[in-house]
């Protein structure tokens, strides 16, 4: 068991002194000489037809330099992913949701910029906007609603001794990276070399930047620099390419100045995505003692009106319990709002709120503590197609958790503390693993300093240091004698910052990198490698290292082409107090034992894991985002009417650990991924907890108060 | 933001003064201010920045009254003795509100004049939807739409907005005065009248009884008996957030008995709402939630909730008795 | 007398111990001018409506959000951004170090933020047990959620800070 408590001061974030002393540069950090501020005008309905903006008396403002409208840009293709959307702005006169860019302001300073956007008129034909709830329904992929189909589910279900069957519900929510995103785009004009773009821009995945954009602006790809040192936050929100992006690069080009378009936080909801809305069934047919003979889960999620995303949150039942038959269904709802994108966590964070509570609600019509009927459906192979799992230790994360947590005792502790009943819950939590190729760079010096090279993102997860780290260990160097650089597409191009896949993808190349040293080393017969080098003068050994997966894919969710299947599995415990005159809920203590595989650096996986308990709590309590129900618009677009956790409401008792493994199907180093898996299985957790302690069940997230005293 | 021509009071006359020339805002902390300009709701020519006048300042005591400066900050007022000992209720409403960083900014002269956080009323320009207050005559769209944290009284159909500042529930709930002074000279508005709801008011842009030339220069509560008193705030997250409901209370206690108290609710109306009615009865009242609850009820029974909210009945139901329970010192 | 009225004011004040003088125009926030104007841009803008503070500095040792704060106001005082916490040698503060060692940051967007409301936290006295701690620091929200590496961080420090 790897224990976190005390952060290691060993061992701390290599980039820990730059972000300390505000030296640390995020996108809209820098300023190129000549730079140009951009501001976004958005449509102000939520559907229609735009008529014209008038842009005289913006551009007479002092200050303002310009504003571009779709007459003045380039026509833009149709985009393909990594791309967010398919259709940019700009390119029809169709409104499709409220804050579609429809005019850029570009002004000499912010204020300029912004005075300028207050001054831009918008002419439109407002339409009647598609509202969650009564969009059209169709298959999300292909013409079949079904997207598995094991065993068979009806016979299951005909045949059980217990039925569960209930609708659960979440809200729409944005991730709320602190720092909203930002493009700086600088152009280097040479008419006979062809034009070259730099880009500071706040993303994941900046080797993903430059296929869309030279896409988008018909320029060569090799004539694109993304330079992306650190990301104030990603979650998703910076995963995929978004207009502004390409927009800001378009209005460089067209002005011949740099342009800083650093999104308003109102900008921010329309204008990158967030979690659907989503709508989930679930039946589950099982015998008296909660054993599962079927399990059916249909899900809904909004969608755009043109632009797709899927959430495939029906992977959670296909992937967890060992039921014979499985059945899954899987909706969209296109309405009249910005395309949804993946959110930390993805997929499973979803599909867990709806199959947890399931489960949970399962364990209660038979009896049984909701912790054994998970231990009773724990499947030992993956029950989607019978492979072996490359390393799974959820039964002990299971029993190490309930001990530390003391959840067979719950019961016999207080339940009341002053005006709070206490209530407990329990979850299983579980997340694919993403893997992505990846590359890196390993040079070791003649005095026996180290450098790694990948082009990794900064977002918080300690990657740099976690790959330094690694680094470090393969070549038996002390930590302190590597320096790693990252963040620029000019370094070793490798997967992208999201999925939770950077340990274990670009993770493995830095040691194949590492050992592609070690072994150039054992070439030249060196016993001492630094004075042997020092001898041949030889002053940099270079070592480059790569992951792939089978068969050359791009991407892998769970062992493909692989023997095993790979996931992540977790148990959460939360304890929660409830102010039964107010419907109130405040988090007391939570216990999360994980297995994920080797963990490099234990306390940035603390730090992982308590932050996305922490996310799970948010999305179980308070974070919404809704469509007003007459205009079709998100009714708030500020942080002051949306809310996300604060830090009284967050207790130190957060004890968070992981089953000791090292799993070498999954990568080079031994390693799943973390980052998204602590806050799956969060929610249900919590919903279940209120049910403990007042007996009111709440199949809608986020619990507001009103939904607890309501019941 | 738009521009404007700025200027530096040098004294009280003065800022009254460019008050009354029109087309100007008193800039005190500017922590809302700054938001209305940035959001459209206010768009002066001008702005005259008083922060500077040391008169407007002070937190003291005199004879039965303390006196609290307009320009005192909410961190101020929140941790001063005097405060915290003698209108405990106004300490703790001040200290609940917002986040450590505005309070250092914020003013009690501003914080009464804070607008609705009515997510209608807090769009952007272009205002995308009916708003009586953002568009006189356009219509209200909380009304027909997500009215979850509106009023439960004192609303119509032309608005169903409330009045989220802590301090004034505490200051209506202390039988507070508002000193102001305009072209006339001074007067004195009594905190429980000083905000207007849409019903009283007529029109849903008048909000307060302070005149568009007429300043707040500070406010003075009576302290007479030393009676327990409490701030009791209801929200979702533990921090940072305004109110779903809240609530006020003074309670002098005689043995497990109340003598007397005082009790307002915050966030159901565009106004604090005292309850005289629940006040009356509460006389002799046992200090227990049995006792207290349907007291409150009664003096509650003319509130009137939207089709989304009739929870907050309870909910500001319960929050003054808790508040009445604490003030009281009862668990 | 009758106000004069400007549109390009001159101010005088002080940015981590240095004298500056500037004219600017009244609508300019600290934060816009602090980022844009005299290229310090550890303070970020993260909501520019005082609802986040990322954008916290201290003026005269006070924290506040400097998109709630216009230059104008600040004539004659002083401003304390990120960049003015370390000492000249480089030797990180109490409360910097704290934040190292409690592993107090993670995309590191809100630590500028953090650390000066974390400075004053301790200064005003609320740094005395996490309960005060977590109220007394919710006006800097983390969205990586390292609220309780933050707590530890604030608390580590105030006993350096106060020699315990």
């Amino acid at each position: 068991m790897t224990a976190t408590d005390a952060p290691d001061p060993a061992q701390p974030r290599v980039e820990g002194t730059l972000k300390l002393t505000g030296a640390a540069r995020y996108a809209a950090d820098h300023r190129p000489a000549e730079t140009l501020h951009a501001v976004l005008v958005g449509a102000p309905v939520a559907a229609g037809r735009l008529r014209g903006v008038e842009t005289a008396a913006a551009r007479a403002l002092p200050g303002v330099v310009t504003v571009l409208t779709a007459a003045d840009l380039p026509d833009f293709p149709e985009l393909s992913p990594p791309s967010a959307v398919q259709v940019m702005p700009f390119t029809d006169d169709r409104i499709r949701f409220e804050g579609q860019p429809v005019a850029i302001v570009l002004g000499e300073s912010i204020e300029a910029a912004e005075a300028g956007h207050a001054a831009v008129l918008v002419d439109c034909e407002p339409d009647t906007p598609v509202l969650i709830g009564s969009g059209r329904r169709a298959p999300a992929m292909g013409d079949d609603p079904v997207v598995f189909d094991k065993g068979d589910v009806d016979a299951a279900r005909a045949r059980a001794a217990v039925r569960i069957e209930q609708t659960y519900l979440q809200a729409a929510r944005h991730h709320h990276t602190m720092e909203t995103s930002a493009t700086v785009a600088q152009w280097e004009f040479d008419q006979w070399d062809g034009d070259r773009l730099t880009l500071w821009d706040s993303v994941q995945a900046s080797s993903t930047v430059i296929p869309v954009v030279s896409s988008a602006l018909t320029i060569d790809a090799d004539d694109v620099r993304v330079i992306a040192p650190h990301t104030g936050g990603g979650f998703g929100a910076k995963g995929y390419i978004w207009p502004h992006e390409i927009l800001a690069a378009a209005a460089a080009r067209v002005v011949g100045r740099p342009v800083k378009l650093q999104l308003r936080r109102s900008d921010q909801f329309s204008d990158v995505g967030y979690q659907p809305w989503m709508e989930q069934t679930i039946r589950l047919a099982a015998d008296a003692d909660g054993v599962l003979l079927g399990v059916e889960h249909e899900v809904v999620n909004n969608s755009g009106l043109v632009d797709t995303h899927v959430e495939p949150a029906t992977e959670a039942s296909k992937s967890l319990y060992a039921a014979p038959s499985i059945r899954l269904h899987q909706l969209l709802e296109r309405v009249s709002l910005n395309v949804p994108t993946p959110m930390r966590a993805p997929v499973e964070g979803p599909g867990l709120w709806a199959l947890e509570s399931a489960m949970n609600e399962l364990a209660e019509s038979v009896g049984v503590d909701p912790l054994d009927v998970r231990l009773a459906n724990f499947a030992e192979t993956s029950p989607a197609d019978g492979r072996p799992w490359s390393s799974n230790r959820l039964r002990e994360a299971y029993e190490e958790g309930a001990r530390r947590y003391g959840w067979r005792t719950r019961h016999s502790r207080p339940r009341e503390d002053g005006p709070w009943r206490i209530g407990h819950g329990m979850a299983t939590c579980s997340m694919g693993s993403f893997r992505f190729p990846g590359t890196a760079r390993v040079r070791l010096s003649r005095d026996g300093s180290v450098v790694v090279e990948s082009n990794v993102h900064d977002i918080g997860s300690g990657a740099q240091t976690v790959l330094s780290q690694i680094a470090a260990e393969e070549l038996g160097v002390p930590l302190d004698r590597v320096e790693m650089r990252w963040g620029d597409t000019d370094l070793p191009r490798t997967g992208p910052t999201y999925g939770s896949s950077t340990t274990m993808g670009t993770g493995s190349a830095v040691a194949a990198a590492a050992r592609d040293v070690q072994k150039q080393l054992a070439d030249l017969g060196l016993a001492d490698a630094l004075d042997a080098m020092e001898r041949a003068g030889i002053d940099e050994l270079v070592g480059d290292g790569s992951f792939a997966l089978p068969g050359g894919a791009q991407m892998n969710g769970d062992g493909e082409g692989t023997p095993y299947a790979m996931r992540t599995w977790g148990a959460i415990f939360v304890e929660v107090g409830v102010d039964p005159d107010f419907g109130v809920l405040r988090l007391r203590r939570a216990v999360g034992v994980y297995s994920a595989g080797r963990i490099v650096n234990p306390t940035t996986a603390r730090a992982q894991m308590t932050g996305g308990i922490i996310w799970g709590w948010g999305k179980a309590t308070m974070e919404e985002s809704d469509q007003e129900p007459v205009h079709g618009r998100w009714l708030a677009k500020n942080l002051s009417n949306v809310a996300v956790p604060v830090n009284a409401d967050i207790p130190s008792d957060i004890d968070v650990a992981f089953t000791d493994e090292f799993d070498e199907a999954a990568s080079l180093i031994g390693a799943r991924g973390i980052g998204e898996l602590g806050a799956t299985g969060v929610d249900a957790a919590v919903a279940a907890a209120v049910y403990d302690a007042v007996g009111v069940r709440v199949r809608e997230l986020p619990i507001l108060p009103w939904k607890v005293l309501a019941g | 933001m738009k521009d404007f021509a700025y200027a530096r009071a040098d004294s009280t006359a003065t800022a009254v003064e460019a008050a009354a020339a029109g087309q100007v805002s008193l800039l005190a902390g500017g922590t809302e201010l700054l938001n209305w300009f940035r959001l459209g709701i206010a768009a002066p020519d001008r702005v005259v920045d008083i922060g500077g006048l040391d008169e407007l300042r002070g937190i003291e005591q005199q004879a039965s009254e303390l006196r609290i400066g307009a320009l005192a900050t909410l961190n101020e007022i929140g941790e001063h003795p005097l405060v915290v000992e003698r209108a405990g209720a106004l300490a703790s409403a001040c200290l609940q509100a917002a986040s450590a960083q505005v309070r250092n900014r914020a003013t009690l002269g501003g914080n009464v004049l804070q607008r609705t956080r009515c997510a209608y009323f807090r769009a952007e320009e272009p205002v995308p939807w009916p708003c009586n207050k953002r568009a006189p005559g356009s219509g209200c769209a909380a009304f027909a739409g997500r009215h979850e944290r509106h009023a439960i009284f004192g609303w119509t159909e032309d608005c169903v907005a409330v009045q989220p500042s802590d301090p004034a529930v505490a200051l209506a709930a202390l039988d507070a005065h508002v000193d102001v002074i305009g072209p006339a000279g001074p007067r004195a508005i009594p905190m429980r009248e000083f905000h207007l709801t849409p019903r009283e008011a007529d029109d849903p842009v008048r909000e307060t009884r302070l005149g568009p030339d007429e300043l707040i220069v500070g406010y003075r509560i009576p302290i007479t008996v030393r009676d327990g008193q409490a701030y009791i705030k209801i929200r979702e997250r533990a921090s940072y957030e305004y109110a779903i409901v809240s609530a006020a209370a003074t309670v002098v206690r005689a043995g497990d008995e109340i003598a007397s108290a005082r009790v307002a609710l915050g966030s159901v109306a565009q106004r604090p709402w005292r309850l005289p009615a629940a006040e009356a009865e509460l006389v002799g009242a046992p200090l227990t939630r049995d006792a207290l609850q349907p007291i409150v009820e009664r003096a509650m029974s003319d509130a009137v909730p939207l089709p989304h909210n009739g929870f907050k009945v309870i909910m500001a139901r319960n929050a003054a008795v808790r508040a009445l329970l604490a003030a009281g010192g009862a668990r | 007398m009758p106000l004069s009225f400007a549109h390009q004011c001159e101010v005088g004040l002080r940015i981590n111990g240095h004298e500056v003088r500037t004219v600017v125009s009244p609508r300019m926030t600290v934060l816009d001018w602090l980022r844009e104007e005299v290229g310090l841009t550890g303070a970020k803008k993260g909501c520019n409506e005082g609802a986040c503070g990322t954008c916290t500095v201290l003026v005269d040792g006070r924290r506040m959000n400097g998109c709630l704060t216009l230059v104008v106001q600040c004539d004659g005082l002083e401003i304390t951004t990120v960049e003015g916490l370390a000492a000249d040698d480089g030797t990180l503060s109490p409360v910097q170090q704290a934040f190292q060692d409690h592993d107090g940051f993670q995309c590191g967007y809100c630590t500028p933020g953090q650390l000066l409301s974390a400075t004053a936290c301790i200064a005003e006295g609320h740094a005395t047990d996490e309960d005060s701690v977590r109220e007394w620091m919710s006006g800097n929200i983390c969205r990586c959620s390292a609220y309780p590496q933050i707590t530890a961080a604030v608390l580590a420090a105030a006993d350096a800070v106060e020699g315990r």
